[in-house]
């Protein structure tokens, strides 16, 4: 809402406040100025001229050569605009003046004749060109004949006023009206409100006899008001008019439109009037528009109707979408003479229904949807009845026509200055609050401490306690609350388990090298498929898809973090950072159901990525290329701190390296999985060799014993035998270990792999893995022939279970 | 004899002295001191010596042995010193070149802000909890007094999935979840942190998934100058003992009343300046005294129970700390942005 000093100074004493003091006492109090503008504030010295003559320019075929008086002397200017002519009264920059844009006007010659000023337009004075009337659009503003020469122009363009813009939170449509914020204002500063002379007076002939109402839905439309105006003459409205419309940011169009304008800003009524010679009937019906009705609106727009909307008709065909715009039909022109004026009330939903279907917001529609007041409905019409009479020639007929089932009582609400206190933390007196509910400008009665406030109407969003509540605290000030600690019991904060062995989880990678990546959870259909653990393809039917996505890139709840992270990675190496390691903690979205019904199982994920080297060290030649054992080893580490014992197995999942990815298990539960991105999806990402991983960390919080048992400190010497076996290649470590753990006895307490190798001193197709064996007894010393019992055992074991030989 | 001891213990040390290696300072200790060495000899000739001679030049034999030995180790050590000097030399490095890295990961900047507002209000006796990111009609709007046909419940506003789940708008669906495990009979102290999501269109100001931190405190008798309080703690903690708040009324469905929290701008300190729109002041959270229908609905007894409720982006917060300019650096994860915030 754009709110101008100069009108808002008719209703309201301002005091005298500078613009910015104004301001901030009405952000202090409740709305939010967010912004003061000065059309004009660096303009000086523009005044009114007379154009005494105008002729060609000697030497120019497009410029004239005008004499101007301006009042104690006449100026030859130059002037270029195809509108000029004698006889005009102008907007003249005299030499010396300043113009928007910090433009300064001086003497020139112009093609050898000499111009001493400038003749303007509205845009030359700082009006925006969208509000500028289109008359004067393409050329200088005339003003009309009562103005003098040498007057200043810019205050009879309201170009001296400031312009307040109100940022209204939705429960504020109150002060969508220059009388609300009048109100506002008046509570702020203790003042009163001069409401706006409304007589007007009418001829004995009735609309009720020129006009027929009917109303077909009460619910929908309770107030409906139509006026008639005769000998009406279309033309220019009041400059003064016309100056604040265009400070409210409306283009002034004619009198009669202007007058429905100003009218609404004032008031906050929206009005509408109807050229009653081509209305097409003596007869208004409001309805609901027939399913597929089609009208055409204001704009030339063809609208197709349902049900849900409500229209203004002749009993024939629709003349305007009630609240929203008028149609094209019964639109006033310059040969209208006779007005249909509509005041009515029409339901908040409704017309939000219809201003959506149609995409149509106007100023309108913005008032009806938030509910206007019922009490204002009536006076708005006769006010745009008296400035019809005054500015366009009007004669009102009485006894307009009047439908009114509309409820216009006011609420009640009781207040105590006890409970008032109580709420707010404050110490207030019963005179406070009195006081507060006189600037407030609400009735009341009281009681000692007890209130019986009567709202006005004008506050729609006041009905309960808390809602006085908040009128009371504003008037009074957040300011002057004190700053209280709560009194209740003190109650230790904290986190929980969970809560902090996640951050625990997360300083363990950052410990590691990874750093934090966050990334969306909103990816394509097509990655939402990438890179899913096994146990949750089983468990996920489908990944979740939204109903309305704005785009394919964020349209599908993701089921693992890594394709928005390899998205990530291919962002820096597209920017020359191609050493990259990232762990994300995040949520995947499980479905179990074909079509979504109910809220998704959503399972706290920790994945990984790296590419590029890792603890490159230049100078000393030191490369070391990301691996798989890199990412295993992050894991086993974090594995180890949580105290879960996690088995690796070879598995294939799609979009990673088949021979270079494992599956994570926790006994024989699928918690995750680690490897290489495979080289096509690589590829595809335009990355080199990734690794990542993917595991439920929910899963890892829950399993994790947060107190672990004491074990004792071992006090008899550890004895380690090495072992070399020769294999197949095909062997894995992991079985051998398995073997060997499963054989060992219960001395055994510790296996290593301490050398892989495969090469010329061995045949084709075999390895050799060497395994250093700890062996412990807490209680006694070990003899060798026990530890030799283990070994041979477990040899036999491994010679039996993967034909593996002792390396000679 | 006496003589050609002294004579011996004169000629070692002069050895000794002119010994520049450890295998020198070997082979006289061997020559002198050893058990064929010349001393060893006069010790041998003793016999032939009166007994009143025999202990003075014992003695006298023990005591050149002594300073040979003597005499020995110190030499010893000072060529040991030497070798050590002259071998440290050879290892020096140039300690100018650069070091062996260590790879340092680092925490994403929102959580290390999120992080810190949480130990605050751990501090003030708060817990932290957590709720589903899919939410449903009801805890994301209806819970909230925003009943179905209020215009913010606009499908062009939220991710829908069906008609009755959508992306959760705010964290708040966690506040009504946990005043309803409560069952309105013990006081709720509780911050919730957690992503978030709108239907907007990314650019320098918008994402449509960010996070919040909201917090909610509901007992009997809360007062909205403990709002103020809380808040005026929290915000003299996390931006600096110096800043200033100013609490203006607002509007949200619910709060009532509500409030929006402006802090001191830091640049100019309230007097206005670019930063700070001129006003001396920039916008940090919302918040207000929890609705009475919102208790009513969680089964507080409104005329019981009463409470405040507050929230506010990290986003936001970090761009104002730290001057980011573009939210969308939060997501694109460019190690450049991240590597700037990881704290100490």
């Amino acid at each position: 809402m754009l709110v101008s000093l100069n009108w808002l100074k008719n209703y309201v004493d301002l005091q005298g406040l500078t613009p910015e003091t104004l301001a901030d006492k009405i952000t202090k109090t409740g709305i939010e100025v967010e912004s003061i503008d000065y059309i004009a504030e660096k303009s000086t010295n523009v005044v009114v001229g007379y154009v005494e003559s105008c002729e060609k320019h000697p030497n120019a075929d497009k410029l004239n050569l005008c004499q101007v008086n301006v009042g104690e002397e006449t100026l030859q200017i130059i002037c270029g605009a195809p509108n000029v002519a004698a006889g005009q009264k102008v907007a003249v920059a005299k030499p010396g003046a300043v113009l928007p844009g910090n433009f300064k006007i001086k003497k020139a010659k112009l093609r050898g004749v000499e111009s001493n000023g400038m003749i303007c337009s509205l845009q030359e004075l700082g009006i925006e060109e969208k509000y500028v009337p289109k008359d004067v659009a393409e050329g200088i503003f005339v003003f009309p004949n009562d103005v003098e020469a040498g007057d200043d122009a810019l205050q009879l363009l309201n170009l001296d006023d400031a312009i307040l813009e109100l940022g209204l939170t939705p429960n504020r449509s109150d002060a969508l009206s220059m009388l609300g914020v009048a109100y506002e204002v008046a509570a702020i500063l203790d003042v009163d409100v001069k409401l706006p002379d409304t007589s007007v007076s009418m001829i004995e002939a009735k609309a009720t006899d020129e006009v027929g109402l009917q109303v077909e839905d009460p619910q929908l439309n309770p107030y409906y008001a139509a006026f008639v105006v005769n000998d009406i003459k279309v033309g220019p409205s009041p400059l003064w008019m016309r100056n604040y419309l265009i400070a409210a940011g409306i283009r002034p169009i004619n009198n009669v439109v202007d007058i429905t304008n100003y009218v609404l800003l004032e008031y906050g009524q929206p009005l509408h009037a109807f050229d009653f010679n081509t209305f097409g009937s003596d007869q208004i019906v409001v309805r609901r528009a027939k399913q597929n009705e089609t009208m055409t609106t204001l704009d030339d727009q063809t609208r197709e109707l349902t049900t849900d909307h409500l229209v203004i008709t002749n009993g024939q065909e629709p003349t305007a979408l009630a609240g929203v715009m008028g149609g094209a039909n019964a639109e006033v022109s310059d040969t209208t003479t006779t007005v249909l004026l509509e005041a009515a009330y029409f339901d908040p939903k409704a017309v939000r229904i219809a201003s959506k279907d149609h995409g149509l917001r106007s100023e309108s529609s913005a008032r009806f949807e938030k509910g206007i007041d019922p009490n204002r409905v009536y006076a708005a019409g006769l006010r745009g009845c008296q400035l019809l009479a005054t500015y366009a020639n009007g004669t009102v007929l009485s006894e307009p026509a009047i439908f009114d089932q509309l409820d216009k009582s006011e609420k009640q609400v009781i207040i105590t200055t006890n409970r008032i206190n109580n709420r707010l933390g404050t110490d207030m007196s019963d005179e406070d609050i009195a006081l507060t509910l006189k600037k407030l400008g609400f009735s009341f009665e009281q009681d000692g401490e007890t209130f019986d406030v009567t709202i006005p109407t004008r506050r729609q969003d006041i009905s309960q306690f808390e809602d006085m509540l908040e009128e009371v605290a504003r008037i009074y000030g957040y300011d002057h609350l004190p700053y209280t600690l709560p009194q209740g019991a003190a109650q230790a904060g904290g986190l929980t388990k969970a809560q902090e062995l996640k951050r625990f989880v997360k300083s363990y990678f950052e410990g590691a090298g990874l750093m934090e990546a966050i990334t969306y959870s909103l990816t394509t259909t097509n990655r939402a498929h990438l890179l899913v653990s096994p146990e949750i393809k089983e468990q996920a039917v489908t990944p979740i898809r939204l109903a309305m996505p704005m785009s394919e890139e964020h349209s599908t709840l993701r089921l693992s973090i890594l394709p928005e992270m390899l998205d990530s990675l291919a962002y820096n190496v597209a920017r020359k950072q191609s050493n990259l390691g990232y762990y994300e903690v995040g949520t995947i979205f499980i479905s179990e159901e074909e079509k979504v019904t109910k809220q998704p199982k959503e399972q706290l994920r920790a994945a990984a990525a790296i590419t590029g080297e890792w603890l490159t060290h230049p100078w000393q030649q030191e490369k070391k290329v990301v691996d798989f054992f890199l990412l295993k080893g992050i894991l086993e580490g974090l594995f180890e701190r949580l105290h879960v014992h996690t088995t690796f197995e070879p598995a294939k999942i799609d979009g990673m390296h088949p021979g270079r990815t494992a599956i994570v298990k926790v006994d024989n539960k699928v918690i995750g999985f680690v490897g290489q991105v495979h080289p096509k999806l690589q590829k595809d990402f335009d990355l080199k060799d990734t690794f990542v991983f993917d595991i439920d960390l929910a899963y890892l919080i829950e399993q994790h014993e947060n107190e672990p048992n004491f074990n004792k400190i071992p006090r008899y010497p550890t004895v380690t035998r090495d072992i070399a076996l020769v294999v197949d290649e095909t062997v894995s470590a992991g079985d051998i270990q398995q073997t060997i753990e499963t054989n060992a006895g219960p001395l055994l307490k510790e296996i290593q792999v301490f050398d892989l190798y495969q090469g010329e001193h061995l045949e084709t197709g075999k390895k050799s893995l060497a395994f250093h064996l700890l062996y412990l007894d807490p209680e006694r010393t070990l003899t060798d022939e026990e530890v030799e019992a283990s070994y041979q055992a477990l040899l036999t074991a491994v010679k039996d279970a993967h034909k593996a030989e002792l390396r000679s | 004899m006496k003589e050609r001891l002294q004579a011996l213990q004169q000629e070692a040390l002069n050895k000794v002295e002119e010994a520049t290696t450890l295998d020198e300072l070997q082979t006289i200790r061997v020559s002198y001191l050893g058990k064929k060495g010349p001393i060893t000899e006069v010790l041998r000739g003793m016999g032939k010596l009166s007994p009143e001679e025999r202990p003075v030049i014992g003695e006298l034999a023990n005591k050149v042995r002594e300073v040979i030995a003597n005499q020995l180790d110190h030499k010893k050590a000072d060529l040991e010193a030497q070798a050590l000097e002259k071998k440290l030399e050879t290892e020096k490095i140039d300690v100018t070149l650069p070091g062996r890295p260590v790879s340092v990961g680092g925490a994403h900047l929102l959580t290390s802000i999120v992080e810190e507002i949480e130990d605050l209000f751990i501090g003030m006796g708060f817990e932290v909890r957590e709720g589903p990111e899919v939410e449903t009609d009801y805890y994301n709007f209806e819970a909230l007094n925003l009943p179905k046909d209020h215009p913010a419940r606009d499908m062009q506003d939220s991710f829908y999935i069906t008609e009755e789940l959508l992306m959760r708008t705010h964290t708040s669906p966690v506040q009504a979840r946990t005043m309803n495990e409560y069952k309105g009979n013990k006081p709720v102290k509780m911050i919730c942190p957690g992503k978030v999501y709108r239907r907007d269109t990314d650019d320098a100001t918008h994402s449509h998934q960010f996070t919040q931190v909201e917090g909610l405190y509901v007992d009997k008798d809360v007062r909205m100058s403990d709002l103020k309080g809380v808040l005026n703690q929290f915000a003299k903690q996390f931006f600096g003992e110096e800043r200033e708040i100013r609490l203006r009324p607002s509007f949200f469905p619910f709060t009532e009343p509500s409030v929006e929290m402006d802090i001191s701008c830091k640049v100019c300190h309230g007097k206005g300046c670019s930063v700070c729109k001129q006003t001396g002041w920039i916008e940090i959270l919302g918040g207000g005294m929890v609705h009475p229908r919102v208790l009513e609905m969680a089964g507080y007894d409104p005329s019981v129970y009463s409470g405040f409720a507050f929230g506010m982006g990290p986003e936001r917060i970090a761009m104002l700390k730290y001057g980011v300019d573009d939210i969308r650096h939060f997501y694109t994860n460019d190690v450049r942005f991240l590597k700037q915030y990881h704290k100490a």
